[in-house]
């Protein structure tokens, strides 16, 4: 009798449970399908006082890559997977480089080189983007897409705590023995280290691949008016000021969702890490 | 108070307990960390004390090729017969002196001043046109002045690793042993000094990109330059401590911006920790229920959401809420008033936080879903027992456990949203604009005050102004968090 009233006592509370998440989902998804239709819609216009479009079309995402007069948009993307590729390449060798120094080795001045890292970490990026920029300028770098890859990858060791707590995690026993069995060094980086902590090191290398198809601060502030060398996330950023969002606010959507189908593939690989990198650093740490 | 009476407390009694514990243990945390401080400082200046006297007493102590190498680098490696690495010291040195009377000490000599040659504008006859001289420019001399600083502390440290070889050199023969040949100084570099090679391009993009530009800016902090000095049409010089004066009082409209972003700033990154936290907690919870199928499902879909970038999304809500945006519309279809989301403080602040759940909510969805699921079962099943009801185990168990072992993350989040630009530029802009404000709006964070002054006023000075106390604030709160939940990390605890 007693099993029977736990039973229904928890059907009603499932079917609640099933309510609020239907409900939440909807509000979380509502603005995400909403983009991928209107990146379909055919009448231009940012808002219309309708919901469901009145005709639909592929011609947002062709015009995307065919009509490059006023937004160059396969440039921007080129750019930007450029950009993504080399910084994420420069940032995890920087970063796995100083991980595993500062995690490994024993050395003179090493607790002081981790407290100034942690110091300046505390600075506000975007206070020293001015100087950053005078900088690249004076080097004869402004307004070039290397300046970007430098921009997003030079001070990447400064990131190394959350794969250093990783690498902590391994046990010092395990190089031991592989020292006694005759490993140096960089055997076992390769052979240990590396394989061990694949869910980190996949982590950061998306991670870095992420970040320039999202930012757009450091873009502006770097490339100014060069629209050649945007990327596609400061592009998009341009089709919203007030004179072009009629005419191009459906294709806005259209390259929204264009980046958004590999980030969607990546994060997808990612999520599998993802957990485990985040809490590993930061709780073991 | 021993463990039993706290933990029979209830929870508002244990919060004011903890306040009173952390407000009392404040001046003492505070007190550690400028012993600490004291401590490091006295060590650094007995360390260089140390490293001075050396320098002297090996010099007396040192033969003629020792000697010599304290004015040209390398001879005493290059008399022992080290040649390749006497020559790079040799080289390096004869660089360095090529570099500082060719380019860095044009620039350094200028620095106390920050140039006083204006750019001078003076009417052709001749021509009838108007003509300029090229004047200096003290962004150049602040800019190069930092580089030709850093390059020098860099030089300095080879200086002082030669004479230490060349020393070392001079003992090794001394005693008879042989003096390691290049081939073994390369060998140690990649065994015993691996930290050397595997360090030098880190240390080397940090420098440029994050050191030498700190510098810069930290001094821009105590110069004059706003958008009335700029170079090259007109030269800024030092003010010393003025602007901090300003902002922290000397200008009330400054002083007052101060104050007001802070405060919003400090509620900002409360809420929005906070609320993302618990919702999420709550959403991951319900995901994770007993009776729920499908989870992976569930999960996805608040999950997709963070593929969207952020600017996209954000900038979709800013338009979505605009005063003449489709909700304002679809009110006005049912006969409602339109509503202000974003032009009104009140709400505007709301707004931002509201969307910030939309926004944030999937990534703590994503992050505690594997912790909730660690903590042990039988502790629900006692409570169950013991005739605890959801909301109870809710607050009694899973709160604490998850407050237990993300301590780290929450702080990190923490600090993170009183740093969190995109949510607020992208939505509001910082609007409502505020004419108490200096350039600032109603839910302007420091940083995105700090943005604004650097990208459209530019008033470098007092961004870099705000950069510094932002720095102060967080180095503080971070310092005092970690000393009183007294979390201190163990390093090599699993190793």
């Amino acid at each position: 009798m007693k099993k029977v009233d736990e039973n229904e006592k928890l059907t009603g509370s499932t079917v609640a449970g099933y309510g609020v998440l239907t409900i939440l989902s909807l509000i979380w998804l509502i603005p995400v399908a909403w983009l991928i239709m209107t990146s379909f819609r055919k009448e231009p216009g940012a808002w219309n006082p309708y919901i469901f479009p009145k005709g639909y079309t592929f011609d947002n995402y062709i015009k995307l890559f065919t009509d490059t007069s006023l937004f160059n948009y396969p440039r921007w993307f080129l750019n930007t997977f450029f950009v993504a590729v080399a910084s994420c390449a420069i940032s995890t060798i920087l970063n796995l480089l100083t991980s595993y120094t500062l995690s490994r080795m024993r050395f003179k001045l090493r607790k002081q080189m981790m407290n100034i890292g942690l110091i300046l970490g505390m600075f506000p990026g975007f206070m020293s983007m001015i100087a950053v920029y005078f900088i690249l300028k004076a080097m004869g770098l402004s307004q070039s897409l290397l300046a970007l890859v430098l921009v997003y990858s030079g001070g990447a060791a400064l990131t190394y705590y959350i794969v250093k707590g990783f690498f902590d995690t391994i046990p010092r026993a395990i190089d031991e023995a592989a020292i006694i069995d005759g490993a140096s060094q960089s055997t076992i980086f390769w052979k240990i280290i590396i394989p061990l902590s694949k869910p980190i090191i996949v982590y950061t290398v998306l991670a870095a691949f992420l970040a320039p198809w999202v930012d757009f601060i450091f873009v502006s502030v770097i490339m100014k008016d060069n629209y050649n060398n945007y990327t596609v996330a400061l592009g998009l950023y341009q089709m919203l000021t007030r004179e072009n969002i009629y005419n191009y606010f459906t294709q806005f959507c259209a390259g929204a969702v264009i980046i958004a189908i590999p980030i969607t593939i990546l994060f997808i690989i990612m999520q599998k890490y993802y957990v485990g990198g985040v809490t590993a650093g930061g709780v073991k740490g | 108070m021993n463990y039993i009476d706290y933990v029979s407390m209830p929870w508002h009694k244990k919060a004011v307990y903890k306040v009173k514990q952390f407000l009392k243990n404040l001046p003492h945390n505070c007190g550690n960390i400028c012993k600490i401080a004291g401590k490091k400082i006295s060590s650094g200046i007995f360390f260089a004390g140390k490293e001075i006297k050396t320098y002297f007493t090996v010099f007396i102590k040192g033969d003629i090729r020792t000697k010599l190498s304290y004015f040209i680098m390398g001879s005493g490696c290059i008399l022992r017969g080290q040649i390749v690495k006497g020559f790079a010291f040799l080289a390096l040195q004869s660089f360095y002196i090529v570099y500082m009377i060719s380019f860095g000490w044009g620039w350094i000599k200028l620095l106390p001043t920050l140039g006083i040659a204006v750019k001078k504008e003076y009417w052709d006859e001749e021509n009838q046109i108007f003509r300029y001289i090229q004047g200096d420019n003290s962004m150049l001399i602040l800019l190069f002045s930092v580089l030709t600083i850093v390059i020098t502390f860099a030089m300095l440290t080879v200086y002082i690793m030669n004479i230490k070889v060349s020393y070392h050199n001079q003992l090794d023969a001394a005693q008879g042993k042989k003096i390691p040949h290049i081939h073994t100084d390369i060998k140690t570099l990649f065994s015993k000094k691996l930290h050397f090679v595997f360090l030098s391009l880190p240390v080397l993009g940090i420098i440029m990109f994050t050191i030498l530009p700190l510098i810069f800016m930290v001094l821009i902090a105590f110069t004059n330059y706003d958008k009335s000095h700029q170079p090259p049409g007109s030269l800024f010089t030092w003010v010393g401590f003025d602007n901090f004066r300003n902002i922290l009082g000397g200008d009330k409209v400054l002083a007052s911006s101060l104050s007001g972003i802070f405060g919003w700033t400090v509620i900002w990154a409360i809420f929005a920790t906070f609320t993302n936290y618990i919702l999420g907690i709550l959403l991951a919870l319900l995901i994770n229920k007993k009776g729920i199928k499908l989870k992976k499902m569930w999960r996805t879909f608040f999950v997709v959401t963070i593929a969207i970038p952020q600017f996209v999304t954000l900038l979709l809500m800013a338009q979505l809420l605009a005063n003449s945006g489709p909700i304002n519309i679809i009110l006005g279809y049912l006969g409602l008033p339109a509503v202000p989301f974003l032009t009104d403080v009140t709400m505007a602040r709301i707004m931002v936080i509201v969307v910030n759940i939309w926004v944030g909510v999937p990534y703590t969805v994503l992050i505690t879903t594997g912790i909730l699921m660690n903590i042990p079962k039988d502790m629900y099943e006692s409570a169950r027992i013991d005739g605890a009801g959801p909301i109870k185990t809710f607050t009694k168990i899973t709160l604490p456990y998850m407050l237990f072992v993300t301590t780290p993350y929450l702080i990190t989040q923490f600090v993170g949203n009183m740093n969190n630009f995109n949510v607020i530029y992208l939505l509001t802009g910082g609007g409502p604009l505020s004419l108490d404000y200096y350039q600032a709006g109603k839910t302007d964070l420091l940083v995105t005050w700090l943005y604004k002054l650097t990208v459209n006023q530019q008033d470098y000075n007092l961004a870099s102004t705000i950069g510094i106390i932002i720095f102060a604030i967080q180095a503080v709160l971070s310092l005092v968090i970690y000393n009183s939940t007294g979390s201190v990390r163990k390093e090599g605890k699993f190793q």
